[in-house]
């Protein structure tokens, strides 16, 4: 066995894990001492969970902490699901042959390559209580002034910020679904027809078994992505209650470095939560997938 | 004559079937398009007041101020291009023969190794990025276009990785055998024969490593410390104001490229690709 028969996959590899080890890991690990309270650069060696505790547990960041977590969670399930199931809906819409569907798929995909910042400024434009909605509705005399319009945009329940995603999101999920739809054809469920199986049938033991494990990979991409994501809940949310990142952010660009400290805890957190819902997320679907 | 009756209803019915979806389908496409309509609309907008529906006076206002000898937007578009056409490059030069390693071989702690790869399109950037900040200033990489570039690569591997590992899962090393027994040499063996069979492959890497590159707010901003103004990052801080022509122009500047550069490689593009996860990630 040659020097390059034996090493030739490590070196192979050796590029791209030298990117993920020192840069990802090696960025998170750090982060992680700095949480623990570690910061050399001004004096501080000791480790402790202080900060941890800090955000969680004292009158001065619970509020803050707690709230954030209860509305990062709700924008995060909340855009996933319902981005799940308009997905699988309009792609089934989207499936059937009809004239101007390379048109309609087409259009349906264009924005898959707008960022984030630009889908939160869109529904800005559409949703404020000056925008495009409030003043069609104008139009058709349901208000008279842009404050008669409900604040669905800057709102504390993070209604801008689901509306962003989901119009995000929607086609995202849809073309992976409508990928799994176009390369099944029409041959089980014209099996299931010819047994006698009705719409309603074929759809829940035919279609959603074949598109489930699309759509479930979709979803946990969606889901990571939404709980860590900074820009819409930046542009699109409100001073009370912020979103984990968000908060995160601002302590991290506090003057005073001792702030990094609480702002590395947040983000530590929202990696191990997330971490951790989507392994669970994709140990039940995969256990789900099995039993169909 | 029953049947006649029974007929007429069946046909009817499916006239209003295929009349409700259509309906269904030009509804969809309008709720998608609209977000991107108001930006046209702001865009060329003056003076538009509540509660008109249609902007009466139309102005080139803010194309003009984004094309002003003071814009700010020049230079932004210049270093998200950069940043993007580096990141792209080495991105799929550092790719590849890991891709290779993965798509051919069949080895000891293979899946581990994925799932490292993997890893970073599940936990959030800003946690890597505000890990990495205290160290980059260390080092003299925060705050210049280099430190930016290597932190992109974070989010941008996993997917050309797993884009390029899906075309080597297809692919036959002997011909490489072939064309170096007729002596050819390991770039021609490349250029001839591995490079035209994983192309497809490389341009969908490249888009995505572009996309993912070209979209990046919060890396950038975070490591880029304010020194580095990419479009994102000028965009975020034009979207805290309250020009709304001069935030729908430049938005529009932003995303023009991206689409344009999805129409031109949409037919390397399927949805089986693994690598359309990176769509999530703008």
């Amino acid at each position: 066995m040659t020097f390059w028969d034996r090493w030739r996959i490590p070196i192979m590899l050796a590029p791209t894990l030298a990117v993920i080890v020192f840069l990802f890991l090696g960025g998170l690990a750090y982060g992680t001492l700095v949480s623990l309270g570690w910061q050399p650069i001004i004096g501080r060696t000791e480790i402790s969970l202080r900060a941890y505790h800090s955000i969680m547990f004292s009158e001065q960041y619970a509020a803050v902490f707690w709230q954030g977590l209860a509305l990062t969670i709700w924008v995060s399930v909340g855009s996933t699901v319902i981005s799940a199931m308009l997905a699988l809906a309009t792609a089934l819409l989207l499936r059937r042959t009809f004239i101007g569907k390379r048109l309609a798929t087409f259009l349906y995909q264009l924005n898959l390559p707008v960022p984030h910042v630009v889908a939160a400024i869109g529904i800005l434009f559409l949703f404020s209580q000056s925008g495009l909605l409030s003043r069609t509705g104008a139009q058709l005399g349901l208000f008279d002034f842009p404050r008669d319009f409900p604040v669905l945009v800057k709102d504390k329940f993070g209604i801008g910020m689901i509306l962003s995603f989901v119009w995000k999101e929607v086609p995202f999920i849809g073309v992976i679904v409508l990928a799994v739809l176009q390369s099944l054809g029409v041959d089980y469920e014209d099996l299931a027809r010819s047994l006698g199986a009705n719409r309603w049938q074929r759809f829940l033991y035919v279609i959603l078994p074949l598109v489930m494990p699309g759509l479930l990979s979709g979803s946990i991409l969606v889901f990571a992505f939404t709980f860590g994501s900074y820009e819409v809940p930046a542009i699109l949310g409100v001073r009370f209650p912020r979103t984990l990142t968000v908060t995160a952010v601002r302590f991290f660009r506090n003057p005073d470095l001792n702030a990094r400290t609480e702002g590395m805890a947040i983000s530590v957190i929202i990696s191990i939560i997330v971490f951790f819902l989507v392994l669970g997320y994709m140990w039940l679907s995969r256990r789900t997938v099995r039993q169909d | 004559m029953a049947t006649h009756t029974a007929n007429h209803d069946h046909s009817a019915r499916q006239r209003l079937l295929r009349a409700l979806h259509y309906a269904a389908v030009v509804l969809l496409i309008f709720l998608l398009l609209t977000p991107l309509i108001a930006f046209l609309f702001n865009a060329f907008s003056f003076r538009w007041f509540y509660p008109q529906l249609f902007p009466t006076e139309l102005s080139l206002r803010a194309w003009e101020s984004i094309v002003a000898a003071n814009s700010k937007v020049p230079e932004a578009l210049w270093n998200s291009t950069i940043l993007a056409v580096a990141v792209t490059f080495s991105s799929v030069v550092i790719g590849l023969p890991a891709a290779r390693a993965l798509g051919l071989y069949k080895f000891r702690g293979k899946r581990i190794i994925e799932f490292l790869i993997i890893s970073p399109t599940i936990v959030p950037g800003i946690a890597v990025a505000m890990g990495l900040n205290i160290n980059f200033i260390r080092w003299g990489l925060a705050g210049n276009l280099l430190g930016v570039g290597l932190v992109h690569l974070v989010p941008v591997m996993p997917y050309v990785v797993l884009t390029l590992a899906g075309v080597f899962a297809n692919y036959d090393p002997d011909f490489e055998q072939q064309a170096r027994s007729l002596g050819a040499g390991t770039l021609r063996t490349f250029w001839h024969v591995t490079l035209p069979a994983i192309f497809p492959g490389i341009v969908v890497a490249s888009l995505f490593a572009y996309l993912i590159s070209w979209s990046q707010y919060i890396l950038t901003f975070l490591i880029g410390a304010g020194q580095v103004i990419t479009m994102p990052v000028l965009l975020f801080s034009t979207a805290s104001g309250s020009n709304n022509p001069l935030i729908a122009a430049m938005s529009l500047v932003f995303v023009a490229p991206s689409i344009l550069i999805l129409v031109l490689t949409a037919r390397f593009l399927s949805g089986k690709s693994s690598a359309i996860g990176g769509f999530g990630q703008l």
